[in-house]
Formats: C-alpha cells, sequence, structure tokens
C-alpha cells in the first residue's frame, strides 16, 4: 500500500466493514422536523425514581469516587445475587460468579470477546439487537442469523437453529424478552434449545436485560434451566427495568471459569462500571420493587393500547408480551418498512423505526415504542391511522 | 377496577374510550366501572390541582393541630366531621401523637384563617388547645411537584 492510499483512511479495515447503524441514519432525519411524535426510542420515558438518584448522591457526598473492585462492589454483587435467587431460584456465587459491567452493551462485548476464537460461529435469532452482529464481527466470530416469523410469534424454534450448527458454531445468543419484537420464549421453546446447546455442547448468551418487563407471563431465565448453568452466559442490567439507561450499569453471570476470563476483558477495556452507578444499584436492587412494579403495569396499560391502535388500523401486530415494543407488520401498505417509516416521519411526524434495522426478519415490520405518554401514543396512532389510509 | 383507579387518579380526564384501551374493557365496561365507584363513595369527586402561587388570587394555607379531648360514643369522630363541615377545613384528617386533629386550613388572608382558627375551632366544645403553622411555599400538592421538574429529554431515536 502506498503513503497516499493509506492516507485516505486511517480506520481499520474491521471498522470500514462494519455497516453504519440503520437507526443513526433515521436519527439524523428527524433532527430536521420539529413537532415528531417519537416511537423510535429504545428506554422508558421515565426518570429513574427519586430514591436510587437520592442515593448516587449521597455516595458522591461521602465521595465513593474512586475505581471500584474490576468485580464490582460487593455490597452489589451481593444484593444481585439476593434479588436473582428471590426472583427466579438462582443462586450465583455473588464472589465468582457475577460481574458488574457498564450496561449489557460492555458486557455483550466481553462476553463474546472471551468466548470466540476467530471465525467460530455465533447462531442468533433473526430480527435480532442491532448491536448482535457488529460486537460479533468486532471480537472475531461469524454472524449466522436465524430468520424467525410474525406466524410463529418471532420465537425462534430449536429445529431452526439445528439446521444452521456447523462444527464452528460455538455460541447462541438469545435476546428474549426481544428487541425490537418483543417477543418472548416459554418454558418449552427454552427447553428445546437447551437440548440443542447440551447436544452440541453450545455456549448460550442469554441477554436478558427485558427480563422484569414482562406482561400475563413470567420470564424464565435460561440459566435456570436444568443443567444449563455450566454453559449460560447471562447479561443483565438495571436500565430497562428500574428506567437507569444512562447510568451504564449492568451485569454477567456466568460459571466462574468464564466470569474469569470476562473479568480480564473487562479490567483492560472499563476497570470498573462507573461507582456513583453501582450505589445507585444496590439502591434498586434493595429497594426498588415497587418502582419496577408500577412502571411494568403503565407499561402493560400503554402496551394494550397500542397494539389495539395497530390491528384496528389494519396494521397486523402480534401480542407482544415483553419489553416494550410493538412490531407491527405494515406490508398490507404495500410500502416497504424503510420507506413507510421515512414517508410516515415526513408526513405525519411520527417516528418509528424501520425493522430492517434489525435484520433481514424485520423486513416488512416497523419497530414502535410504547415507553411514551397515553396523550402521545393517542396523537401518534392517530396520525399512523391518516398515512394508513391514505396509502 | 384498581387499574381505573389508578389511571383516573393521574389523569381525571380520561375518556371511557381511553379507559377501556388501557384496562382491556369496552367503553361502556369502563363507563359502568366509573359510575360503580361514584356511586359506592370510592372516587370522591374530581378536582383540578392549581398552583395558586403563580395566579394573581390571594389564597393563605395554615396546617393547623387541634388537641381535643374525645367524646364518649363517638370519640373524635364528631368533633372532626363538624370542623369538616366548615369550608374553610380544607383537609381534616385524626392524628397519632403530639396532638389528635390535624386540618389545613384554606382562606383568602392570613387575617381570614386567624379568625377561622380563633373563633371557630379555639372556641369549639372538647378543643383544649390548637397551634398554627402559616404554610410559606407549596413545593408539591397532591403528589405534583410545584418547582423543580425532571428532564424528559430523550434521544428521538435510539437502539
Amino acid at each position: 500500500m502506498t503513503a497516499k492510499t493509506r492516507q485516505q483512511t486511517y480506520l481499520a479495515q474491521r471498522v470500514q466493514n462494519m455497516p453504519a447503524s440503520g437507526i443513526r441514519r433515521f436519527f439524523d432525519l428527524l433532527g430536521s422536523i420539529d413537532g415528531v411524535i417519537s416511537l423510535g426510542v429504545g428506554e422508558p420515558d421515565f426518570v429513574t425514581p427519586w430514591h436510587i438518584r437520592d442515593a448516587a448522591i449521597r455516595s458522591l457526598e461521602r465521595g465513593h469516587t474512586h475505581y471500584t473492585s474490576n468485580y464490582g462492589l460487593p455490597e452489589l454483587r451481593s444484593a444481585l445475587a439476593a434479588k436473582l435467587a428471590e426472583l427466579y431460584g438462582v443462586r450465583f456465587d455473588p464472589a465468582s460468579e457475577l460481574l458488574i459491567t457498564a450496561g449489557v452493551s460492555e458486557g455483550l462485548q466481553l462476553a463474546l470477546s472471551a468466548l470466540l476464537d476467530p471465525d467460530d460461529e455465533v447462531l442468533c435469532p433473526d430480527p435480532y439487537y442491532v448491536a448482535y452482529r457488529p460486537c460479533t464481527e468486532l471480537a472475531g466470530g461469524k454472524f449466522v442469523p436465524v430468520p424467525t416469523e410474525m406466524e410463529n410469534d418471532f420465537k425462534v424454534r430449536a429445529a431452526d437453529l439445528e439446521r444452521r450448527v456447523t462444527d464452528r458454531t460455538k455460541v447462541i445468543l438469545l435476546g428474549y424478552p426481544a428487541n425490537p419484537t418483543g417477543a418472548v420464549l416459554e418454558l418449552e421453546d427454552l427447553k428445546a434449545i437447551a437440548a440443542l446447546a447440551s447436544e452440541h455442547d453450545l455456549v448460550v448468551v442469554a441477554d436478558e436485560i427485558y427480563d422484569r418487563l414482562t406482561y400475563g407471563t413470567k420470564h424464565v431465565p435460561f440459566a435456570s434451566l436444568p443443567g444449563m448453568r455450566t454453559r449460560t452466559v447471562t447479561l443483565g442490567g438495571l436500565s430497562k427495568a428500574y428506567a437507569m439507561t444512562g447510568w451504564r450499569v449492568g451485569w454477567i453471570a456466568a460459571p466462574p471459569e468464564l466470569v474469569e476470563g470476562m473479568m480480564k476483558v473487562h479490567q483492560y477495556v472499563m476497570m470498573s462500571a462507573p461507582t456513583p452507578a453501582q450505589h445507585a444499584a444496590i439502591e434498586a436492587l434493595k429497594y426498588g420493587e415497587e418502582d419496577v412494579r408500577q412502571m411494568v403495569a403503565q407499561y402493560n396499560l400503554r402496551r394494550r393500547m397500542m397494539v389495539d391502535g395497530f390491528n384496528d388500523m389494519g396494521l397486523l401486530c402480534f401480542e407482544p408480551r415483553g419489553a416494550f415494543f410493538a412490531f407491527p407488520s405494515v406490508r398490507s401498505t404495500g410500502l416497504s418498512d424503510e420507506d413507510f417509516a421515512e414517508r410516515l416521519l415526513l408526513e405525519e411526524r411520527v417516528a418509528v423505526v424501520p425493522g430492517s434495522a434489525f435484520g433481514d426478519g424485520g423486513r416488512g415490520h416497523v419497530r414502535a415504542c410504547y415507553a411514551a405518554s397515553t396523550d402521545e401514543i393517542d396523537e401518534a396512532l392517530r396520525r399512523i391511522k391518516a398515512f394508513v389510509d391514505r396509502c | 377496577m384498581s387499574n381505573i383507579l389508578k389511571a383516573l387518579e393521574d389523569d381525571a380526564r380520561l375518556t371511557p374510550e381511553r379507559l377501556g384501551k388501557l384496562t382491556g374493557l369496552s367503553p361502556q365496561e369502563a363507563s359502568a366501572e366509573v359510575e360503580k365507584a361514584e356511586r359506592n363513595g370510592v372516587i370522591l369527586g374530581y378536582r383540578t390541582i392549581i398552583d395558586w402561587d403563580r395566579t394573581a388570587e390571594d389564597l393563605v394555607q395554615a396546617w393547623v393541630e387541634l388537641r381535643v379531648v374525645p367524646q364518649q360514643g363517638t370519640g373524635f369522630d364528631a368533633i372532626a366531621e363538624r370542623i369538616a363541615r366548615f369550608d374553610e377545613a380544607h383537609s381534616v384528617f385524626l392524628l397519632s401523637g403530639s396532638y389528635d386533629v390535624g386540618l389545613i386550613v384554606q382562606a383568602r388572608t392570613m387575617h381570614d384563617v386567624s379568625n377561622f382558627v380563633a373563633e371557630k375551632l379555639a372556641t369549639m366544645e372538647g378543643v383544649q388547645s390548637t397551634v398554627t403553622h402559616f404554610i410559606m411555599r407549596r413545593y408539591k400538592v397532591q403528589g405534583v411537584q410545584t418547582v423543580s421538574h425532571d428532564s424528559t429529554e430523550r434521544l428521538a431515536v435510539s437502539p
């Protein structure tokens, strides 16, 4: 390579290869328009409950401004172990099986970096969260999407996973309750995947960030299935359940050997999760249960409103039983999901995210977040209906 | 039912259509539930929360504590209910602790409040003593903050 060509970009090939987020392009377009109702967000509309913010303020007043243990504050790991045992009956050793991370985003990168050798394959239900593919590729792995469909409530079938297993398959990456679809997996679905993981000796990375946001069903952690503890890396966090997205605090629960490996990466790339956020997290886990209950009840009310609204206007929408997204099909309008989202934004000033931003499996759908006020949802639905009626 | 009440407690202006959507009922069913709650006295009324400090209107509130001799047969109820009948009594409570009855008195001027306490409350049979605290500033009224509001800024699109 000549000096001249090198100067065209200093970026490494692997970063050049990384596609820009489909969401990003949309965000730029949106910035130029006023009066938009955005259903394009992926975070709660609630502000972090005050007692949790207060705990962080007090920690700062007491001068807790230093690094913590790489693993995270011992008190936080104990509180987390207690919470997971209380919710799911799964007992993790706070000293060796839990690692506090700067959100699930970091946890995901740690897990994939620690697990994948070059060209190891990661099976992942499609549509998938936007970070899964680039993080897999950044870690040197090969991302293998496994299609899911609305007709099966966007649940991945073990048989569809199995068809794509090769001798390089190392990881099944599951994100349920799912962003963008709102899908959940039931015990039977999970058991079939567990059998597959055992048979092919695969590691399951279970991104369970939406575990607390389920409606009419209770989340089953993958690690709670018989025999799965030793091959499961669970990623969790406080962002969604406690409305703490900006704090950047999450966790990994995994067998000691894997935690040790991920901690090695974590200590070099992050050192430790933000200290004030860890203090806030202790407060949330110990005293935030009522907040979670109230927020989930609110999301549930809005969920009904939005799902009924889409179905009433002829945009077919399966019942999402987790997270805070509806994922209606826009095929009946004859538009692609990208055209639908773009025209809806320009003509009616409502932002939704085109489903294809989440992989080929999302094509023909849009993601609409119901973590918005009922007034906003009402007005957004009114505008979307006006748009659909014109199509 | 409790879903309907919670939704209405947050926003009394919800229409039957909206209430129904939020709770999984038809508008007719939602209306019927609301009417039932009104009849049973579960829903006491519908009011507007106003920050009068931001208006040109004069309005004074005081927190008044009363020590009361309970009456035979009715305890504190008869006297508390008698106090509650006055328009100036904005809210009335039976308290544990050093005082027996606490009330928020609301009137146009401090003079009006003083008169009410001195002439109506202090002289009431069974009332042993009164302590009046004028409210100087309201930070939160019926669950709504008057001064600082949380930011609701979010990115318009996020993953």
